[in-house]
Formats: structure tokens, sequence, C-alpha cells
């Protein structure tokens, strides 16, 4: 361990937390653009945070601490899980603390945390949002984990800086369990970010609402510190997609000189990405909430193909 | 191509005649499963193609453009015309709910992957692997035909079915003989037709494909 991972480390947690909003603002951007629209400039998450960011708090009456202290929680563990996933480096100080299953036990809390606050202050419609997160987060976990052990068992490691070397190391081959894995991991996330078909990110719609309806109590830093911790979580599924599937291009060891050219890759597959996403979120209506069952039960069967598909096959 | 980019090939293609028959289980819609049988069937090609020449086995060529012509051309044309001469628009009935369908379908794999341990362990071809992907093939042909209430979709598992019996075919021995196989291309090839005419008449007599309706065969009342 160079003393440079250390500089790596907290250059990639600065990364997570200031590209997050840059990469919601590009999905915006190129939604606008195939929609026919003229976009928001590409900054305009920043404005908008920081216009949160300015105001006061309003808090219901009977709010009680875990109100107060899910928006911190939910900007803590997306902090966290930016140190342990291979973003730029694979060589991070603090990527053995915590494997795969760890982060996404990570994104349960966060999920647990907002469903308990939708619930806190008694509005109808946070409970009816945390009903309905939880109803997906039952179905979306298994699927979740399910692709993730697909991932674990073809590279035999959980930890996700071990399955980056394993895959950049190894030749490249066709796995058909790896594509199946990384077609329900799409869904997954697609679900797990609150994306089209599964939630309406810009809606404020209540029948369709999931995500938004828990955080509608919330308002300024509370909700500025929710908002970011949300654009993270979808640049840190990107990003895990990215350690998961398709890291080549990362820097495989600490040095200082190997990020410019991790940086600009990093850019480059997350431009990708954006592209993607949008093309996923246009071509798809958002769905009825009792079809979610199917939704998510084709990602856990393309996940367990996969993972069948490992024994049988590779 | 080197051998173990073939295997490799194979097994991706294998997989992906896997997943569309997960497709058709899953799909509702009469139009969406044609198109995933014609996807099949244009795998189920590629791959017979690619043991033909890893194998070195010439007739395979031919099994490979017989089955893109009848099942990849001329079957879903035949399917297509009678759904449209029939004026069928709605959504396939199941009887079995399509989460719990899907978990059948994965129970049968792992079943049809126990089944055929003992023969991927005794066979040396390099398609052996496949051989428990063929025999989860024609399950889940099976487990459509009975899962779904409509009589073209019943069709369209049994073709799947079909489909599987050939993957099957090409993975176990590398094919049957060309005689055996250009006689099952033919039934199949008439009994499509068959079926076309029998639906008509169902048609005509019960104004429905539903096979529920056939359930009470009584003359008169």
């Amino acid at each position: 361990m160079k003393p440079s991972a250390f500089v790596v480390e907290l250059l990639q947690i600065a990364a997570v937390v200031g590209l997050a909003p840059a990469f919601v603002g590009w999905v915006r951007m190129l939604k606008c653009w195939s929609q026919g629209r003229t976009s928001a400039s590409l900054f305009q998450p920043y404005r908008d945070l920081a216009k949160l960011i300015g105001k006061d708090v309003v808090l219901a009456e009977n709010a009680s601490w875990i109100f107060r202290f899910t928006p911190y929680l939910l900007f803590g563990t997306a902090v966290l899980s930016a140190g342990i996933i291979p973003i730029l480096s694979v060589d991070l100080p603090m990527a053995p603390a915590a494997d795969i299953i760890v982060i996404v036990a990570l994104f349960a809390i966060a999920r647990f945390f907002t469903a308990l606050a939708g619930m806190d202050i008694g509005t109808a419609f946070g409970g009816m949002g945390a009903s309905r997160e939880m109803m997906i987060a039952s179905l979306a976990e298994p699927a979740m984990l399910m692709a993730i052990f697909t991932v674990s068992l073809t590279n035999r490691s959980t930890s996700l800086a071990q399955i980056v070397m394993v895959i950049t190391s190894g030749e490249t081959v066709v796995r058909p369990s790896l594509a199946f894995a990384l077609l329900a991991f799409v869904m997954i996330a697609l679900a797990e970010t609150g994306r089209i078909p599964v939630d309406n990110p810009a809606t404020h719609l209540e029948l369709t609402m999931v995500h938004e309806a828990m955080i509608l109590e919330y308002s300024g830093r509370h909700l500025a510190l929710i908002e970011w911790a949300g654009m993270m979580k979808l640049f840190l599924f990107v990003a895990m997609g990215i350690a998961a599937f398709l890291p080549w291009g990362i820097a495989t060891e600490g040095h200082l000189l190997a990020l410019p050219a991790a940086f600009g890759i990093l850019f480059a597959k997350l431009g990708l990405a954006g592209i993607g996403i949008v093309w996923i979120e246009t071509g798809l209506a958002k769905m009825r909430l009792f079809r979610l069952t199917e939704f998510l039960g084709s990602a856990f069967l393309l996940a367990t193909l996969g993972m069948i598909s490992f024994f049988i096959l590779d | 191509m080197t051998t173990a980019l073939a295997a490799q090939t194979n097994s991706f293609l294998a997989a992906l005649v896997l997943l569309t028959g997960f497709g058709m289980l899953v799909q509702k819609r009469i139009y969406g499963l044609i198109h995933i049988f014609t996807w099949q069937g244009l795998f189920l090609s590629v791959n017979t193609a690619i043991v033909g020449y890893v194998a070195n086995r010439h007739h395979l060529y031919i099994s490979s453009v017989l089955t893109l012509a009848l099942k990849v051309v001329l079957l879903p044309y035949i399917l297509h015309v009678l759904i449209h001469r029939l004026r069928i628009r709605k959504e396939v009935e199941t009887v079995v709910n399509i989460p719990m369908t899907m978990l059948i379908g994965i129970a049968l794999v792992i079943f049809s992957y126990h089944l055929m341990a003992p023969v991927r362990e005794l066979s040396t071809l390099i398609t052996r692997s496949t051989l428990a992907v063929a025999m989860a093939t024609v399950m889940i042909g099976l487990l459509m035909m009975i899962t779904r209430r409509h009589a073209v979709s019943q069709i369209i598992g049994f073709l799947a079915m079909e489909n599987g019996l050939f993957f099957a075919a090409t993975s176990a021995t590398y094919g049957m003989p060309l005689v055996v196989e250009l006689g099952v291309a033919l039934d199949i090839l008439i009994a499509a037709f068959i079926f076309g005419i029998f639906f008509f008449q169902i048609n005509t007599a019960f104004d429905s494909l539903n096979v529920e309706q056939m359930a009470r065969l009584k003359e008169g009342d």
C-alpha cells in the first residue's frame, strides 16, 4: 500500500461527490435532446442543490430524531460506498474493509431509514411511498444478490477490487453467465435508483411516485442532502456495474500517474452509461406498480439463469 | 476459429436458446411469442452451423439451412398468417401466473441439469455441456403447452419443444442422420399446416381458440 493510494482514495470520494450531480445533469440533458426539448445546463443540479442548502429547514412538530438523522445517514452511506467501490483505482485502502455484499447492505440501510423517515411524520403519502418502496425492495434485493453471487462465482471472490483484478487480468472470453448477470443488474439498477420503468424521478404525481412520496416532507439542507445522495446512488450503481462487468481501463495500481487515463476512461464510460439509461427510459413507459413483480421477477430469473449457466456451461 | 472459441460461442448460443425459451414462457402477447420463437430458431441455426464447422460434419450445414428456412422464415410466416386470419389480438391467458411459471421453469432447468450430469461425464464432444440446456428447452416447451390455454400458444410450445429436441440431437451426437432430419423437418411443416386447418375448424365450431371451451364436448344443446 503506497501513500499515494490514500490520495487516490480521497480523490475518488471527491470525484463521486462532485461528479454525481453532473452525471444526473448529463442524463437529463440527453433526455431533453431525445425528446426534442431544449435542455437546462449540465450544471443545473449544482444550482438546485446550492439553492436548497441556502434555504431554511421546516420541520413538522412531531418529527422524531429519525427524520432529522436520515438525510445525513443517506449521504454518509453513499460516501462510504464511494470509498469502497473501485471507480478510479483498484488499490484502495478502504476496499479490503468491505465486499460487494456489504455495499448492498449499505444501500439497504439507507433505504430502510428512508422508509422509516417517510412514515415518521405520519402523512398519508409518506406511508404509501414507504410501503411501495419496501415492496420493490423485497423483490429487487434477492435478484440483486443473485446477480452479485453470479459475478462472485465466476471471479471467485466477493471483493469488488478482486473481481476487477480478475476480469482485467484474464483473457476476454464471452461468458453467458456474466451476460445474464449484467442484464439482471441493469434491470435491478433501474429499480434501485428509481428510474423510469419502476419509478419516475421527475414526477410529483401522487399515483405513481415512490421515492418522491417518502421525501415529500423534507426541505432545505435535508432535502439537498437526500437529493445529492440519490444522485450519488445513481452514479455508484453505474460505477458498480462498470467495476463488476466492464472494468477495463481502471488504474490497477495506486499510482497518481495512472489517474488521468483512468479519469478519461471513466468519463467515456459514464457518458455511454448515460446514453444507455436515456435509451431505456425513452423506450419504456412507467409500469403499473403491480406489474413490477413481473419485471423484477424477470430480473431474478435472469440472475438465476446466469448462475445456473455458470454451472452448466462454463 | 479455434475450438475453444467455438466452444465458448456454442455455450453462449445455448444460453441464448434457453433465454428465448424463458422469454416464450413469460411473454403474454401472441405476436411477441412468435418473434421470440423466430429468434430461438435463428440461434439454433447459427449454433448448428458452428457445431458443423467444428466437428467437420458437412450435413450439419444442410440442417442449419433447413432450420433457418423452416423455423425462422416459413413457420413464423404461417403463424402470422394464421393469427391474422383468425383475428387473434388478445393477450394470451395462462393457467398459472407468470412469476410462478418462471420459478417452475428454473426448477426444471436445475432438474434437467441433474438429469444430464451423468451423460455429460460420459460424453467427449465439445458440445456436451449444452445437453442440459437442450433438455431444459424441451421441458420448458412442455411447461408452456401445459400452462397456456390458447391453442396457438400451445402449438408454439410444441414447436419450441421440437427445437429443444433438435438441439439435443446436435449437442449429444453432432446431429441425426440427414434422412431423419429431413423427415422431421417435413413432418413439422405438415404438422403446421394441419394445425392451421384445425384451428379454423375449432374457431368456427367454438368461436374461440381457448381450449377450456372444449372441456364440454356434447352433441346438441
